[in-house]
């Protein structure tokens, strides 16, 4: 490393740290009252705070998906939305969505179809199939596909998550 | 990401009295650019401002037929908008071609509007950036600039702009609804962005201290001929290297009006009115498109590495007009150009 390189970095932080914010949201259905610095992610105050590992950190930068849950009924990458801005919301996370102790359609379809290889993408791939369940517009496999675009498997499941969708959308 | 203050603003009115009492605070909506931005300190904000509560999220009929959006309708509310589906499909089209679906139901309107370029070299906070850090040089000028502007740079900067909705809002010649401390202002689309010059840091005409609160399109949305045409890397899901806006008013085959604008090739949605006049009272046939195409691209300067970009834009152009004029739009969910 060079030495402009780390200079360009040092500068002092000048910002006091400020009060905990609290902010009050429900997951999977359970109310959740907390007080968060206000940097705090949603995908960090889920994986941290609420101890809900199920949602996975990938990039980091809103690029790959597997971070994304529900939030009000629509799918998001928790990762570039600050916690403390979802106040009031429903949230629903991948350990959200079996019922009763019964796996969600997504859930069933995926292992039905084989639909991951190592696994760590698929918690954003199932939330973000059902957002597209829910947004109903995605019906042929090309649009399913571009509406999947957002959550990358690098193990390239792709077909096998595609033939999972069009069984869980066949069945709800 | 450095620490920084949180507050919420309940009004307009009180989100620009924050904003204008801290010159270390930014307004956070959707927050898809700016928490990454953070995340990476090219944006350092001492405070946050979330105007996401604001009461900015309704898509209306004006009164001179046209449509005014919302600063805080989320990009998928407003691609999925009937009106906007039915009259301004265009709008519509370019929406979906861009982000992912978690990003289009995070991003508002006004926040895709003051995204900011994509420019490898404004992410890396190791290389020198005019517009992350004014006087510092441009390493992209003889660096890697694949994805960099073709017209309008600089001897300052080559970034290019990098929304999709913006180039149908500059082919649809919206205009954007500010308020500030003065009062309310209206600034037409082609004015909003502007062109690097020697203060590349700048990317609006926006005061520092003014709030995007809506966008207005006028009546005519060009429905029946119209293409969005997106050129990229891959096939979703990418920044685009080329894409064209094209609407066409018909008259048989004489073409009565017609728009054009570019993206992914300058540091603002490119229109040129000499283009746009050739195109005016013509015929709609390739040689006519081609005639526009070189118009528009008259000022084109490559810079190494995106040289190809203009004979790609000469190309898209023509292909967008066409698909425009035949009244086949691209799909955003087919990638076959036909």
């Amino acid at each position: 490393m060079t030495s402009t390189t780390v200079s360009a970095r040092t500068t002092p932080d000048p910002i006091p740290l400020p009060d905990a914010v609290p902010v009050r949201f429900t997951v999977n259905g359970k109310d959740v009252t907390l007080a968060l610095r206000p940097w705090t992610t949603l995908l960090d105050c889920l994986r941290d705070h609420l101890k809900l590992t199920g949602t996975k950190k990938g990039c980091d930068h809103g690029q790959c998906g597997a971070c994304t849950v529900m939030v009000d009924g629509r799918r998001i990458v928790s990762c570039l939305s600050l916690a403390v801005m979802n106040d009031g919301a429903q949230v629903t996370t991948i350990e959200g969505l079996a019922q009763n102790g019964e796996l969600h359609a997504l859930q069933q379809a995926f292992i039905d179809h084989d639909a991951f290889q190592c696994g760590y993408c698929t918690p954003g791939q199932i939330c973000s199939a059902a957002g597209l369940i829910a947004e109903g517009r995605a019906k042929t496999a090309d649009e399913i596909r571009e509406a999947m675009s957002g959550n990358i498997c690098r193990c390239a499941a792709y077909p096998n998550i595609l033939a999972a969708i069009q069984q869980a959308m066949g069945a709800s | 990401m450095i620490n920084f203050q949180y507050a919420k603003a309940n009004d307009v009115g009180e989100a620009v009295r924050l904003i204008a009492a801290d010159r270390g605070a930014k307004f956070i909506a959707g927050g898809t650019n700016l928490v990454d931005l953070m995340k990476d300190e090219v944006e350092r904000p001492t405070r946050l401002i979330d105007i996401s509560r604001l009461p900015l999220k309704r898509v209306e009929e004006t009164a001179a037929g046209g449509l005014r959006i919302g600063a805080l309708v989320p990009n998928s509310d407003l691609a999925w908008h009937p009106l906007v589906e039915r009259r301004y499909p265009l709008l519509a089209s370019a929406i979906l071609s861009g982000a992912s679906a978690q990003l289009r139901n995070m991003a508002s309107t006004g926040g895709n509007l003051l995204q900011r370029t994509r420019c490898h070299y404004f992410y890396d906070t190791a290389t020198p950036c005019n517009k992350r850090a004014p006087g510092s040089g441009c390493a992209a000028i003889g660096g890697l600039n694949r994805m960099h502007a073709i017209l309008g740079a600089s001897e300052a900067c080559i970034a290019t702009h990098p929304s999709d909705m913006c180039v149908a809002l500059a082919a649809l010649a919206a205009s954007v609804h500010v308020t500030g401390p003065a009062g309310e202002r209206t600034i037409a689309f082609a004015d909003f962005h502007r062109l690097p010059g020697d203060s590349p840091e700048r990317d609006t005409n926006l005061d520092l201290t003014e709030i995007v609160t809506a966008i207005e399109l006028p009546a005519e949305g060009f429905a029946s001929h119209y293409s969005y045409l997106k050129i990229r890397d891959r096939l979703s899901y990418a920044f685009a290297l080329v894409s064209v806006a094209a609407a066409l008013a018909l008259d048989g085959e004489t073409i009565q009006d017609a728009r054009l604008a570019l993206g992914g090739v300058a540091h603002k949605p490119w229109r040129d009115a000499d283009a746009e006049a050739a195109l005016r009272g013509a015929r709609a046939t390739t040689e006519t498109f081609t005639q526009a195409a070189e118009l528009i691209l008259r000022g084109a300067r490559g810079h190494g590495h995106n040289d190809f970009k203009i004979d790609l834009a000469r190309r898209a152009i023509v292909r967008a007009l066409t698909q425009a004029a035949r009244g086949t739009p691209q799909s955003q969910s087919d990638k076959r150009i036909q």
